[in-house]
């Protein structure tokens, strides 16, 4: 069903989208968040006589939040296929934890890693990201994006951006060693046991 | 047969079936003969869903607030209204 959108009003269309859009936008570019929310309501009330269909707005929406997301992604990754193969390239955490074996008696030490996060501490993982490793991603592994989809909006080749996300997994590994390290959820979790 | 580090490189691609079969089998091969790698792989499988699972995020107050205010300056100032 088609509905009449000048009636609707663009204030009432945006505020039903802001929630998930904010988080999409947090997810993407924690702190930069406010900013590229701000610039998708700008642009999309600048456009908004192109919104037909008020079923349609959350996609349009979502069009228009990615293409300022994208618009900093090729802005932060300039230059970022000159850099040779850096030290995380070859990373392994599931290495790490056998290694460094932080709480010896446990028989599913990998699993109790993860477990030791909170939701805030996976954030603060995040946040150490640069958005250039970061973006990819988030967008692929939870937002559930086709490396194909991912690869049509940053305009690269796959290669590349499969070189990308493996890049950003081995530093999202490393960081959430360091940060367990750095915060205590390794003596955290040895003092409960 | 493929390296450790070829095959940890396409662990992620291969736990999202993201492989071109002759790849698929390359790294099952290996998979076969690795423990190491098998531990890898089970490991790569656990932190995706990680991931996938994370976060619920509330729109903070502030920032709600100050999104009415933009929404009310867009509606009384128009497309003038300036970009970041």
């Amino acid at each position: 069903m088609v509905v009449n959108l000048e009636r609707t009003g663009f204030q009432q269309v945006a505020r039903e989208q802001l929630p998930w859009l904010y988080a999409l936008a947090r997810k993407l570019t924690g702190d930069g968040a406010e900013d590229v929310v701000q610039e998708c309501l700008v642009k999309a009330y600048r456009n908004f006589d192109d919104l037909r269909d008020i079923e349609a707005a959350p996609g349009w929406f979502r069009t228009i939040l990615m293409n300022c997301v994208r618009d900093r992604y090729r802005r932060s990754a300039s230059g970022i296929d000159e850099s040779p193969l850096d030290e995380d390239s070859d990373y392994s955490l599931y290495g790490k934890i056998a290694e460094e074996d932080p709480w010896p008696y446990s028989d599913t030490v990998h699993v109790d890693f993860l477990h030791s996060f909170s939701e805030e501490d996976v954030w603060a993982v995040l946040d150490r990201l640069s958005p250039k490793y970061r973006i990819p991603l988030v967008l692929v592994h939870m937002e559930g994006m086709s490396v194909e989809d991912m690869t049509r909006m940053l305009g690269a080749p796959k290669n590349t951006v499969l070189s990308w996300l493996h890049r950003g997994r081995k530093q999202f590994e490393r960081e959430l060693w360091e940060y367990a390290v750095d915060n205590g959820l390794l003596k955290e979790k040895a003092r409960s046991q | 047969m493929i390296t450790c580090d070829e095959a940890v490189r396409q662990l992620w691609e291969y736990v999202e079936s993201e492989l071109e079969a002759l790849e698929r089998q390359r790294v099952e091969e290996h998979l076969t003969l690795c423990r190491r790698c098998c531990g890898e792989m089970e490991f790569a499988e656990e932190l995706r869903q990680f991931m996938a699972s994370q976060f619920t995020v509330e729109l903070p107050p502030g920032t709600a607030a100050r999104f009415d205010q933009l929404l009310e300056d867009l509606e009384t100032e128009g497309a003038s209204w300036p970009m970041t």
